[in-house]
Order: C-alpha cells, then sequence, then structure tokens
C-alpha cells in the first residue's frame, strides 16, 4: 500500500525537479546572452587593447572592455593569499647579511618590524641583543631576526603544518591554522619566535581585513607570530622593513641565486658570497645544523662604542654560567 | 572445591563498596564544587586568551606541560603492574590490577585534556586530524595516548565481564536500570570452559599490547622535549629517564589509592598489610632505577660542564630551582628508598605518608624538567618585560591544573561504586587452585 502511495509523490518530485532545471539552464543562458549583447556593445564603442598578467604569470592582450574588475569575496582572497603565500617566489633563494660593525643599536630596525606587522611593544620578530660572549671579548649589538633555517626545528615540530618552508628560503606561519601549541618555540635555538598570548594590539581596527599569511596581519590571539623576512614588501621587489628602515647601513637583503645583495641603507649592490668571504662571514650557532639563512659580519673595528650602559645587560647572560 | 559460603562471603565482602551513601555524596559534592571552581578559571583563560597564565614568549610551556607529563607518567602504572607483574606470574599483584587500570585509565584520560589546556587554540584541536603532520611529535603523542586509553579501558572491561555477571546477580537494593545494564555488559557470562579460555586469552593477549603502548606514551612524551636542541631537554636518555620516573609517581598512586580503598570499603582481608609491604618493595625497585637514570641525567653533564649545560645545572644545583631541585631529590626519591628499606615502614599508614611525598616530589619533578630549561634559551632574553624572564604560575594557572586532578579523583570514586574495585572472580579463582 505504501509503495502505491509512495509513487506517484516521487513522481511529482522528479518533475519538479525537470521543470526547475529548464528554469535554471533558461535562466543561465538567457542573462549570459543578455552580458554577451551588453559585451558586444561595449566593444564596438571602446576597441582598446590592454595586457594582463594571468595569476599563473601568462601575459595576455585583450580587449579593455572584456577586464572586468574582479571583487573577490574575503573568502576567496583569503585563499588566493594562502596559495601564494605557501607558493614562495619561484627561482629565489632569500638571504640576509647583517654586518654586526656596522650596529649602533638605533633601533629603527625594530620599530618598523613592529608598526609593519602590528606588533606590541615587547613582541619582537626581530630583537636588538647586547651580546657578550666571554669575560675578555668586547660587547657588541647583534640584531637577531628568524634566522630562515634550510632545516628548521620549528617546522619539523609543528603538528598542523601551520609553519613551513616555502621554496624560496623564507618560514612562514600560517595564523589561520596555528593551533597554539607552541612546540615551535619551544624548538626554536634562537628565540626567534612570539606569541599573541592577548588579543593583538590592533584586533579592532583589523578585524574585516583579510589575513595575508605573507604579511601576518590581522594578528590572532593564541596563535604565533614571527619574522616573515616581509615576504609581503619581497613579492613586490622592495627591500623588508627592518633592511629599509636601518639608518647605519646594517642589513644587507638579497637573493643567493643571483649572488647578489643590496644594503638597505646605501642601497648599493653587492657579491653575495664576496661579502662573505671578504669579511669573515658566518651564521649563529651552525654545530646545531640548522643552516641558517641569515649571515653575520663580525663586529670588528666598530665605529660606534659599545654603550657604557649597555655593558650589565650584556653580561647577565654570561654571568650564569 | 571451595565451600558455598566462603565463595558468598567474598562476594558480598567486595561487592559491599558498590553502595551510594552520604560520605560518598559529601566527597563528590566537594569534588564537584571544586571542579565547577576551576572550570570557571578555565573559561576566563578562553575568553582573554593565555595572558592570564605566566607564560611568556621564553617561558612558553609552563605548568600545564609539566602537569601533562605528571598525568600521563602516572598513568603507565597500569601497564606495570596488570601487565608486567601479571605475565610474569607475580600472584600477589592480581587484587591490584584493578586499581592500577582504574588508575591508569583515568590519568590517561584526563591527560588528554590537560594538553588542551595548554592550547591557544583549542578550537582549532581538529586541525591535528585535518592537517596533521606524522614528523610532529604531537601527532605521535595523540596517537599513543588515544591507543592507550582504549586499551586501557578494554584492559579493565575484559577482565571485568565475570565480575559484572556477578554483580547483576548478587547486588540487591540497585535499580532495575542498573542491573540490565549490568547484565548487557556482562556479554551472557556464564563461565564455561570455553568462556573462561577465552577470557584468560585475550587478558593474556591485552596485557602483551599494553606494553609496546605504554612505553611509546612516555617514550614520545620525553621527546617533545628530547627532539629540541635546549641545554637540559637534549639528551639521549629521555626516554627510559621518562618511563622509569613514570613508574615511581605511578606505584605512588596505587599506594595511596589502596590506602583509602582499604580503609574506606573494608577491604583489609583482601588488600592486607603483605601487599603493603610488596608495593613498598616495588616501589624502592623502582626508584632505585629512576635513582640511578637521575645520576646519569645530571651527572654526565655536570661533569663537563659545557657552556649551556653549565647554565642549566647551576641554576638547578646552586641557582634559582635548587631548593626544589634538591627537596625534590631528597625527599621524593632519597628518602623513600632509604624508608622502604625498614620493614616497620612497609606498612599502611607508614606507605601512605611515603607515597604522598613521592607522588608530590614526583609532580615538583616535572616541573623541573620543564621549565628551568625554558629560562635559559641560547640567547640572552632582553628587551621583554620581567615576567617573561622568570616564570611564576598565576592563580587562575594554578586552578586549571588542579581540575585535572579532581576529575582523576571523580573517576576513580565513580569507577569504584559501580564496579569491584578487587577482581571477585580472581580471588576465588586463585582461592580454589590453593585448594
Amino acid at each position: 500500500m505504501s509503495e502505491q502511495e509512495e509513487k506517484p509523490k516521487k513522481k511529482t518530485r522528479r518533475e519538479f525537479l525537470q521543470q526547475l532545471g529548464i528554469v535554471g539552464i533558461g535562466s543561465v543562458l538567457g542573462s549570459s546572452a543578455i552580458l554577451a549583447g551588453i559585451n558586444y556593445d561595449k566593444k564596438k564603442t571602446e576597441g582598446q587593447r590592454i595586457r594582463i598578467l594571468t595569476a599563473e604569470n601568462e601575459l595576455l592582450e585583450i580587449e579593455k572592455s572584456d577586464a572586468t574588475p574582479v571583487v573577490k569575496t574575503k573568502y576567496e582572497n583569503l585563499t588566493y593569499l594562502q596559495k601564494q603565500g605557501r607558493d614562495g617566489i619561484e627561482g629565489k633563494r632569500f638571504v640576509m647579511v647583517i654586518d654586526l660593525s656596522k650596529c649602533q643599536n638605533a633601533r629603527k630596525c625594530m620599530s618598523a618590524c613592529q608598526n609593519a606587522h602590528h606588533l606590541r611593544p615587547e613582541q619582537h620578530h626581530i630583537n636588538v641583543l647586547k651580546m657578550e660572549e666571554t669575560e675578555n671579548t668586547p660587547p657588541f649589538y647583534m640584531p637577531k631576526p628568524c634566522q630562515h633555517c634550510d632545516n628548521p626545528p620549528c617546522v619539523s615540530v609543528c603538528p598542523v603544518d601551520a609553519t613551513f618552508k616555502r621554496q624560496d628560503g623564507i618560514v612562514l606561519i600560517d595564523n589561520e591554522r596555528c593551533i597554539g601549541c607552541r612546540f615551535c618555540i619551544a624548538a626554536c635555538p634562537y628565540s626567534a619566535r612570539v606569541f599573541n598570548w592577548a588579543e593583538p594590539l590592533h584586533a579592532q581596527e583589523d578585524a574585516d581585513k583579510t589575513y595575508d599569511v605573507e604579511l601576518n596581519v590581522p594578528q590572532k590571539k593564541g596563535t604565533i607570530s614571527k619574522c616573515l623576512f616581509s615576504a609581503d614588501q619581497v613579492r613586490l621587489g622592495k627591500l623588508p622593513y627592518c633592511v629599509s628602515a636601518c639608518p647605519n647601513g646594517v642589513y644587507y637583503f638579497g637573493d643567493e641565486n643571483e649572488d647578489a645583495v643590496t644594503n638597505g641603507t646605501t642601497k648599493e649592490t653587492v657579491r653575495f658570497r664576496k661579502l662573505l668571504a671578504d669579511n669573515g662571514g658566518y651564521t649563529l650557532m651552525p654545530e646545531l645544523g640548522t643552516k641558517p639563512r641569515v649571515y653575520y659580519l663580525p663586529p670588528k673595528g666598530k665605529e660606534v662604542p659599545f654603550q657604557e650602559k649597555d655593558r650589565d645587560e650584556a653580561a647577565e647572560h654570561l654571568s650564569h654560567s | 572445591m571451595l565451600e558455598q559460603s566462603k565463595i558468598d562471603k567474598i562476594t558480598s565482602d567486595l561487592l559491599g563498596s558498590i553502595r551510594l551513601n552520604k560520605s560518598f555524596m559529601i566527597w563528590m559534592g566537594f569534588l564537584g564544587v571544586s571542579l565547577f571552581v576551576c572550570l570557571g578559571a578555565y573559561v576566563k583563560q578562553l575568553t582573554d586568551g593565555l595572558v592570564v597564565t605566566g607564560l611568556g614568549d621564553y617561558v612558553s610551556w609552563g605548568m600545564y606541560l609539566s602537569n601533562f607529563v605528571f598525568f600521563v607518567a602516572t598513568s603507565l602504572i597500569g601497564m606495570l603492574i596488570s601487565a608486567i607483574l601479571g605475565l610474569s606470574g607475580a600472584k600477589w599483584a592480581a587484587p591490584l590490577a584493578r586499581i592500577a587500570e582504574i588508575i591508569a585509565l583515568a590519568f590517561a584520560a584526563v591527560a588528554g585534556l590537560v594538553i588542551v589546556s595548554d592550547m591557544g587554540r583549542p578550537d582549532r584541536l581538529l586541525n591535528v586530524f585535518i592537517h596533521g603532520r606524522v614528523q610532529s611529535p604531537i601527532v605521535w603523542d595523540i596517537t599513543v595516548v588515544t591507543g592507550y586509553v582504549l586499551i586501557s579501558a578494554l584492559f579493565l572491561y575484559i577482565p571485568l565481564i565475570p565480575d559484572l555477571k556477578i554483580c547483576s546477580e548478587k547486588l540487591d537494593k540497585i535499580p532495575p536500570f542498573q542491573r540490565k545494564i549490568y547484565k548487557i555488559l556482562s556479554l551472557n557470562w556464564n563461565g564455561t570452559l570455553e568462556q573462561e579460555k577465552l577470557l584468560k586469552q585475550s587478558t593474556r593477549m591485552l596485557a602483551i599490547l599494553i606494553i609496546p603502548v605504554a612505553m611509546a606514551i612516555h617514550t614520545v612524551t620525553s621527546w617533545l622535549f628530547a627532539s629540541t636542541p635546549r641545554a637540559g631537554w637534549d639528551s639521549t636518555i629521555m626516554g627510559p629517564y621518562f618511563v622509569t620516573g613514570a613508574f615511581v609517581s605511578g606505584s605512588a598512586a596505587v599506594i595511596i589509592a589502596m590506602y583509602f580503598y582499604r580503609k574506606n570499603y573494608k577491604l583489609q582481608d583482601y588488600i592486607t598489610d603483605f601487599h603493603f609491604d610488596k608495593m613498598g618493595k616495588l616501589l624502592v625497585l623502582v626508584s632505585l632505577i629512576y635513582l640511578y637514570f637521575n645520576l646519569n641525567e645530571y651527572m654526565v653533564p655536570g661533569y663537563k660542564m659545557k657552556k649551556f649545560d653549565a647554565i642549566h645545572l647551576n641554576n638547578l644545583f646552586i641557582g634559582g630551582h635548587a631548593v626544589m631541585f634538591w627537596m625534590v631529590q631528597i625527599f621524593g626519591l632519597i628518602i623513600p628508598i632509604i624508608l622502604l628499606l625498614f620493614k616497620k615502614m612497609r606498612k599502611p599508614l607508614p606507605m601512605l605518608l611515603i607515597g604522598i611525598a613521592v607522588l608530590i616530589g614526583a609532580w615538583f619533578k616535572r616541573y623541573i624538567i620543564v621549565i628551568p630549561t625554558m629560562e635559559h634559551p641560547f640567547l640572552p632574553i632582553q628587551n621583554v618585560p620581567l615576567h617573561f624572564k622568570v616564570y611564576t604560575p598565576t592563580g587562575i594557572e594554578i586552578l586549571v591544573s588542579i581540575a585535572p586532578l579532581i576529575l582523576v579523583l571523580i573517576i576513580i570514586t565513580l569507577l569504584s561504586k559501580v564496579i569491584p574495585i578487587i577482581p571477585i572472580h580472581e580471588t576465588i579463582e586463585q582461592l580454589e587452585e590453593k585448594h
């Protein structure tokens, strides 16, 4: 009995769906025809040709009237930014060289970085440390960004692939995915990572912004933040925020593949390997096998002496041993 | 054959604890209210973020992590008593097997919650399953801890089947639904030879299976630390060091539980001085092994005093953490070992006190393993507020850390009110074998 009752019902449902499909297809066709008509009209009136670069890096020439600006939803933008952020820039291997003999503890790098990434005053993607390695060796200032290791311990331990190594050598953090376990902080020998313990500094202003993994803004409570080698700037062909902000010529930034690095203050471009070879370049704690992409030139022949008031702080770390 | 009257006495004695009385209600009420307060603290943490804790960018793992290690550690005792002692034919441990399993299950299950309380984004917990990466020790840890909880639950349940049958038949004054649950869970047990054989085989299989899994949970937990290059954690013996330490805290927990179960449920005839004596000897044994690992862990780097090891060890031996370090070693390990060598000290009351000292020592030992290392990274800590340099747990953090302990007590108490904590079936069986 029940089956017989079912049958006619099913039929009507199928019929309904068929009708709906016809109406749907019809309206899609109709509207596209109208759109095509409008476009045809536009083409006739304008007829200008422009060049556009596709997301796949293809240069195309089209009628200007054919081009419609893509207004993406916030979600679509996020997907795009996430993909671009994880892919990195093909063919590049970014490196930084920090000339310790030039650093005068001006800290312009620190403030530029904190402004760009909306960090709290105690959150440092880059931190200028006062160093004293042994009792009789002279103290010096040492800017310390993330070392963007080629064998990054932080990336190995991350349980969710929130922090990752890109083909261009940059190590990023995706705060849309980070679960806040802080294993990466524990694993990093350079203390390069910070955590958003509280609501981030510009949480309210940034609330509507689409998250850009290459800038790590907006920052999110309960997730990690770290130095990004200013991946957003680098994508535009610019130098990182800290590098351009330095008044003393401390930083060089460039591409290892091109063997060229540019000084952020003088804008002078020099050979990367020659710079290291001529000045005794080195990396921090190479014995850990992390293979940093940040190189240091020793604090030899400093023009400005180490400030007396900073001496105690520099010696503090030493006195523990 | 054993006389029926004797069997009846054993059954009624061991079923005696399964009833809800006034003291149980008061105790549960107390635990419930305390848990509520602690959950309030956690809600505060959820809304404000981990800023309510004493953690900072340098000491970013603190009390929650050491608490997690403690809970995983204590849960290992189930494997030692039920599996290792059971398989090696140590009959004396049989009456304690269920207590050990209850402790194992409670601590392991709650350990999972402890680690969630440490997460900055607990709402993204599922990411571990969606985006999990095989190379992260956290993923290994979640896998093996979940596995251990499941196997421990089975290991508690399967030997319980005959007792559940006894419960459904012999317990009077229980509501019909409870009797029905017992009946369903007892899976039509009627004690045929075939069923007995099946029970023996599956118990044995679980006992074998649980050993590597239990070893894995604490070894992997130790690798959360040993997989980093930090001084104090960068050690190759972390795995066995943690596993042996786990037996110390677990044995202490079982001793404490034995004391209170015996006293409150009037089980003096079943958990006797003999069992306390044996447990005392077991505690000496595991403590000596752990002491040996401590010697290796601290003396070997202490002899060389490499730059960063020296900073770490100076801090432990004579620096900021010296008082805690030496208290833990002396009162949590050395003095208990010496005391327990004397027969007089292996009586219930002294054992309870020693057990409590060892358990507290074991908790602080995990604190000593986790926090001091984080306070001394390779590069100096500068340009940050003072509370980033020295870690002090906050009130909220302490409350959130107490919550898991309360949960464990609730689980242990509740389980003891629905199942006999001394295996009835096995006790009768062992007596029959003797005859």
